[in-house]
């Protein structure tokens, strides 16, 4: 469990350095690390050292531990940098039927979004929306897959990198 | 089969096929025999396909490029139904045949064919094509059958799906479904980044057309069962919406003024109103919307997902799924809401319900141990039947005759994706459907008028 989220912290380090590649500033840091050198209070800083995503179990919408640490660790970083409004997206992995994803998408999304607003990020910054199965970030034919897939990610509306 | 000479009074009531639209106009050629001998009992689970012979129709020196293709239109129709096996055309001893001549029937006996089926297009002076057919009972010696049309020649599929039609209905006792669209959701690009197109298919997936270009997500399309309107979720606005898509003027509304998301939309038996799920916090309740009044009535109020509505064909009942009791399951409740019966209660998740126009089967998904099926059962949740089964079928819709049931099937990995299938409603018959690329969410539209 804890080395799969390496992983993926992993490969989004490496696409935020895709991203501001052409900046040649690409942030000096590990996957299990904080980044040295990402501006504070920019979006890289949010996913690099904050984490933008909760995951989820199987038909579930509770957030765990983990997440529940991950969202507190957000809760504080946006008290912080109050400029931000945010839209907590919700997803489910493909091994369900469409309708039902939609559903049960936005439910993760609302749980995450109550779990914020109990850590103080106040309701009017949020708003959610649920993409289903419609948006998987892992493409295999595997529960490791899957269970990246059943995710509240965190976005920020209005963020510069 | 019963009724065969209920069915005769129907035919000689058939008014002008799609008049309107098609200026195509039935006219029947001669008196039929009231002594055929050929029937298909379709209340049967594996059926015997008749053999029945379709020589090419005549051109009478016209385009017979044309005629041959409408034959194997027809041909297509018929054998893709499970119900008719079309000879080899290399079998035929009579060849040349004429509309206006008797077969010589000793020679289609000869190699077992049941039924036969005779025809001729002509372009006409005027520009227009003129078909004519007879369907013949081959041991009876008799012609079951004969009709004559007028339509203009880039509808040609659509005649020979008509004259598809007549046969299957004249040889069954039910209607046909073959002059019928599919809508579906074209999907390309990579899995993470699938592009989502609205499209409209023939049933035998020809002639495919896009309705949306790709820039917004959309899904779960439902054909109007009155109108050439379609109703579907899309991701084009500020919040995901249910949609209203004229597909002749391509005129396209938001459906309603809800406050958070809508999604799983279906039209009602008489096309004026949509039920739909609206997403409230965590939970999902059905409401529905009269489409001419605009008025909005909330049908379901639990702290659950309650989605994927559907009417019975009277619009007394509607079937839907809910999480109420721990895991999805089917229950059915008064059309104007209320309280609400489970149906499902076999082992596993039941969802998609979709109830068929002839009202007496409700189709769903179910997935049990990783696997996902498409079954049907009575509304009242007795006889549950398992129609198909495997790694993911999802997504059932009926032909307009209550017959046959359209799904989609996917595939596992990064490079797996849907594809379109029917599945006759005893099980048996499983036939894809081709399109251009992945395609999901099939929705059947009624008959063509």
């Amino acid at each position: 469990m804890f080395k799969r989220e390496n992983a993926v912290q992993g490969a989004r380090w490496i696409a935020i350095c895709f991203a501001v590649l052409f900046a040649a500033a690409c942030a000096q840091t590990k996957p299990d690390g904080l980044a040295t050198n990402v501006k504070p209070g920019t979006g890289q800083d949010f996913v690099v050292n904050v984490g933008d995503r909760v995951f989820f179990e199987e038909d579930q919408s509770v957030v765990n531990a983990q997440g529940q640490t991950t969202l507190a660790n957000q809760a504080k970083w946006l008290s912080r940098y109050s400029q931000y409004t945010i839209t907590v997206e919700g997803h489910a992995d493909e091994r369900g039927t469409r309708q039902y994803n939609i559903a049960l998408g936005a439910r993760r999304a609302q749980a995450a979004r109550d779990y914020l607003v109990s850590q103080g990020v106040n309701a009017s910054r949020i708003k959610t929306i649920s993409y289903g199965k419609e948006r998987p970030v892992a493409v295999c034919n595997d529960s490791s897959c899957w269970s990246q897939n059943r995710r509240a990610v965190t976005v920020l509306n209005n963020a510069t990198n | 089969m019963r009724g065969i000479l209920k069915k005769l009074s129907v035919l000689a009531d058939r008014k002008s096929v799609g008049l309107a639209v098609l200026m195509a106009l039935a006219t029947v050629i001669a008196p039929r025999s009231a002594s055929a001998l050929v029937e298909i009992d379709i209340t049967q689970g594996n059926i015997e396909p008749l053999p029945i012979a379709l020589p090419s129709f005549s051109a009478d020196g016209g385009d017979s490029k044309l005629a041959a293709d409408m034959t194997s239109v027809i041909a297509g129709d018929l054998k893709r139904s499970g119900l008719f096996n079309p000879l080899d055309p290399a079998s035929f001893i009579q060849k040349n045949m004429s509309v206006n001549s008797t077969p010589r029937f000793g020679d289609w006996r000869q190699i077992s064919a049941q039924a036969l089926v005779t025809g001729t297009v002509i372009k006409q002076a005027d520009g227009r094509l003129r078909a004519e057919f007879r369907l013949w009972d081959v041991f009876a010696q008799e012609q079951m059958l004969g009709q004559q049309f007028y339509t203009t020649p880039e509808n040609w599929r659509r005649l020979a799906h008509i004259i598809s039609d007549a046969i299957y209905e004249r040889l069954t006792g039910e209607k046909g479904y073959f002059d019928t669209r599919i809508v579906f959701v074209d999907e390309t690009g990579a899995k993470d980044k699938r592009v989502k197109r609205l499209a409209l298919m023939d049933q035998d997936g020809a002639n495919v057309r896009y309705l949306t270009r790709g820039e917004d997500l959309v899904l779960t399309p439902r054909f109007s069962p009155t109108s050439q309107e379609i109703t579907y979720m899309s991701y084009g606005g500020a919040d995901p919406s249910v949609y209203l898509l004229n597909i002749e003027t391509g005129q396209r509304e938001i459906v309603g003024n809800f406050p958070g998301m809508t999604f799983a939309p279906r039209f009602s038996p008489d096309g004026q109103s949509v039920v739909m799920s609206l997403q409230q916090g965590g939970n999902a309740n059905i409401f529905k919307m009269d489409l001419r009044s605009r008025q909005t009535t909330r049908l379901t109020n639990s702290a659950a997902i309650d989605t994927s509505p559907s009417f019975s064909p009277d619009a007394g009942q509607i079937v839907f799924e809910s999480d109420r009791g721990g895991t999805q399951q089917l229950y059915v409740m008064n059309a104007g809401g209320g309280e609400a019966k489970r149906i499902s209660f076999g082992p596993g998740r039941y969802s998609t319900p979709v109830w068929s126009p002839r009202g007496d089967l409700i189709a769903f998904t179910k997935q049990h141990q990783g696997r996902f099926m498409i079954g049907v059962m009575r509304p009242d949740g007795k006889g549950e039947r398992i129609l198909t089964e495997g790694y993911h079928n999802e997504g059932p819709a009926w032909s307009p005759n209550g017959r046959v049931l359209v799904f989609f099937r996917d595939t596992p990995g990064a490079n797996g994706g849907p594809q379109v299938w029917t599945v006759d409603l005893t099980g048996y018959n499983e036939q894809r459907v081709e399109t251009p690329a992945f395609a999901s969410d099939p929705s059947w539209s009624p008959l063509i008028d």
